[in-house]
């Protein structure tokens, strides 16, 4: 018999930082992927405030490159918890600001949704935007605090952190700044599972493992799709596969897996020697790809 | 005793079987080139706690620079300043678990101009680690992250003495420094639980796994010192506290008079039925419910985060406290310890704003009595200029009152922050004491 038991401590303080980030700031939002971890933060939000509705409204910055599951997921989950949900396009904003897509094998739309980020921001005027980033997945983002204050251009400035002391958060901020809060900082990936189990909460099917077309490039699987342009002597396969976190099509590569249930994923990554963000290719880019990322406003 | 260490782990690491866990949040301390970072990049290495591909990034990198040993100090210095300088410049949090807890380790750096950066990590810990280099001994800075971990109020204390290789594993050069460590923290905190270790974070000695290299050692390991510490909060055996975060309100159909206070409850217990007197105003009442979440419970304790219905309508707002048994007194001046945070110093001229759990209110400085010297221990009383990692015996004038304890008595309702008007910038974490 096995049990998958959770660290209670852990939703405690996210439920805390939850409410600080709705009683701190003026316009709030939770930046939604359809991942995971905003689908944690979805719920996490559901008990913070509960019996009141979440008081914030679910923001996504579409790639226009994302999974179709993704999706589907992102708009069944607004319309079962009754949250507001805006969606924003990258597209969009290519053709407002004639920005340059990147061309090649690898290019991808994940620097330029920071435009888009940032253009969502100053056109609602959010001063607290709430993401599921984990200190555990990424080496720059284990240096983040909670409350993570960035400038009028978005940037993150990492060698002028401001204190954070005890369980006191501090989100007074200047007009045009803002502040990104993680609510989930302190989870690791398995935290995360352990809680999707716990609170028995429905997830995009591509975590699950299913036949897709796939072809291999750099080591990795990646899922055939018409964003991504393939040599001559790439080619296309079925495979039974899943993928561990769920980012652009682009940029996500999926892991050989069987594994069809909250159980079996669980066991899966438990005895994986691979990092979480071993399949992603964004992060593969050089040493310090993700803190280059931030620094521009990325979250 | 190495394999069956061993096999413990990898039996946690196969089953998967955790029962309800709790956290234990740890940070190191020490000097510039100490070996935090290698310290814990060891201790996640033995637990198996490093990916495959992580462990291959860094070992590449550690073939690149010529080095003949794997550079572990690489898990945790992520910034690219960081591995430029070979230096910790801010907080790295780490993640491991054992059998019954998970451990959240923040490497905090060691260099004095970021002393607010190691600050930030070790007020967030339950337990200590303070790294020294056995060639060295005791420096300014030892006594400086000493001083501050007894300051935030840390209970448990290990004194790593690290790098014990490069003194051929000498046992009078870590009795040495053990004597005059363990001086230092009487002196300043009797009452710690305290535990010097010996080790070589590089080749692994005394840190998941004993050292065949220290028969003279019989003491535990520092992974299983930190396995024997209790992460249950003695908090629950203080007075009810709870600082108001804000009002439920849903104004729907279904919760048309529903009105719920939320917060996290500082320390103590709270059941259905009990009485609380909210404050400042005075009142107060029965509880009627609690939920977590969509549950409705009995009770919650310390550290839970809750709603609280009560039976009358008193008016209660955010930053308001909800209290039990002994209430704090209403506090217009305070005196308190400060430890300043800011470049720019802290100035007598200038308000600012206090922040004590979640309520805030403006404050000056009102007379400073002097500043302590975290390296030598004395206040004097002939310094008044409080600088960056200054800290300073002050009072406080408050704009309105602030119902706090006193730190020694109750430490999450007996700390605050001050925040710069101007910047908006934390600039100071301070303890209240005695009043005058």
């Amino acid at each position: 018999m096995k049990n998958y038991d959770f660290a209670p401590a852990l939703e405690h303080e996210a439920i805390y930082i939850l409410r600080e980030v709705a009683a701190q700031f003026e316009r709030p939002a939770l930046l939604f992927s359809g991942g995971k971890d905003s689908i944690t933060l979805v719920r996490l939000a559901q008990k913070a405030f509960y019996p009141a509705p979440i008081p914030f409204p679910l923001v996504h910055i579409d790639t226009g490159h994302n999974f179709p599951e993704t999706i589907a997921f992102r708009d069944w989950l607004a319309q079962e918890t009754g949250a507001q949900l805006i969606v924003r396009s990258v597209e969009d904003t290519i053709q407002q600001m004639g920005l340059t897509e990147e061309k090649g094998k690898y290019a991808s739309r994940n620097a330029l949704q920071t435009h888009t980020l940032l253009q969502t921001i100053e056109e609602f005027k959010f001063d607290c935007c709430i993401g599921g980033a984990r200190r555990d997945e990424e080496k720059a983002r284990a240096k983040e605090r909670v409350f993570s204050v960035r400038n009028d251009f978005g940037e993150w400035d990492p060698k002028r952190q401001r204190p954070e002391l005890f369980e006191m958060l501090n989100g007074k901020i200047n007009l045009g700044e803002n502040v990104r809060a993680f609510p989930i900082s302190n989870w690791t990936e398995l935290d995360v599972w352990y809680y999707i189990k716990q609170e028995n909460l429905a997830i995009p099917s591509i975590y699950f493992a299913h036949k897709r077309a796939v072809f291999e490039r750099d080591g990795m699987i990646w899922p055939d799709s018409s964003f991504i342009f393939k040599t001559a002597e790439e080619f296309v396969t079925e495979q039974t596969v899943r993928f561990r976190t769920v980012g652009d099509m682009t940029c996500t590569a999926a892991v050989d897996s069987k594994a069809d249930s909250i159980e079996q994923i669980i066991d899966e990554i438990a005895a994986s020697t691979l990092s979480e963000r071993g399949a992603r290719i964004d992060d593969k880019r050089s040493e310090a790809a993700m803190e280059q990322r931030k620094k521009q406003g990325y979250f | 005793m190495i394999s069956a260490a061993k096999q413990l782990w990898n039996n946690v690491k196969n089953k998967v079987i955790f029962k309800r866990m709790e956290v234990l949040k740890i940070a190191t301390a020490g000097s510039v080139d100490d070996g935090k970072s290698t310290l814990i990049g060891r201790l996640l290495y033995d637990t198996n706690s490093v990916p495959k591909d992580k462990l291959e990034a860094i070992e590449a990198i550690s073939k690149r620079k010529s080095l003949s040993y794997v550079d572990l100090s690489l898990l945790t210095d992520g910034l690219i300043a960081e591995r430029e300088q070979g230096i910790t410049i801010d907080v790295a949090h780490i993640y491991f678990n054992s059998s019954t807890r998970k451990y959240i380790i923040a490497d905090t750096p060691g260099h004095v101009e970021y002393t607010r950066n190691m600050i930030t990590g070790a007020s967030q810990s339950q337990a200590s680690l303070i790294l020294v280099d056995a060639r060295k001994g005791i420096s300014e800075q030892t006594k400086r992250h000493l001083y501050i971990s007894t300051l935030l109020g840390i209970e448990h204390i290990a004194l790593v003495v690290n790098k014990l290789d490069l003194v051929d594993y000498s046992e009078d050069c870590f009795t040495n420094i053990t004597i005059e460590f363990a001086a230092l923290l009487h002196q300043m905190a009797p009452k710690t639980n305290f535990q010097p270790i010996p080790c070589s974070a590089l080749y692994g000695d005394n840190v998941a796994f004993s050292s065949i290299n220290m028969p003279w050692y019989s003491g535990p390991t520092l992974l299983a010192w930190l396995e024997g510490i209790s992460p249950k909060s003695t908090l629950d055996e203080l007075p009810f506290r709870l600082s108001v975060q804000l009002a439920v309100r849903p104004q729907t159909t279904t919760w048309r008079d529903f009105r719920g206070f939320a917060g996290r409850i500082s320390s103590g217990k709270l059941a259905v039925g009990d009485t609380i007197t909210a404050l400042p105003s005075g009142l107060s009442s029965v509880v009627k419910g609690l939920y977590l979440g969509e549950n409705t419970v009995d009770t919650a304790s310390a550290g839970d985060s809750v709603v609280v219905v009560l039976e009358d309508e008193i008016d209660i707002s955010r930053g308001d406290l909800l209290a039990k048994g002994k209430l704090p007194e209403a506090q217009n001046n305070l005196n308190a310890t400060l430890c300043c945070l800011s470049d720019a110093g802290l100035s007598p001229a200038k308000n600012y704003l206090l922040q004590g759990g979640v309520v805030r209110t403006k404050a000056k400085l009102n007379g400073i009595l002097g500043t302590i010297d975290p390296a030598v221990w004395n206040l004097n009383p002939k310094n008044k200029h409080i600088g960056l990692n200054s800290i300073a015996k002050v009072g406080l004038k408050l704009a309105k009152p602030l119902y706090a304890d006193n730190f020694s008595q109750n430490k999450t309702t007996g700390r605050f922050i001050l925040i710069d008007e101007q910047t908006n910038n934390t600039v100071a974490v301070g303890f209240v004491e005695d009043k005058c």
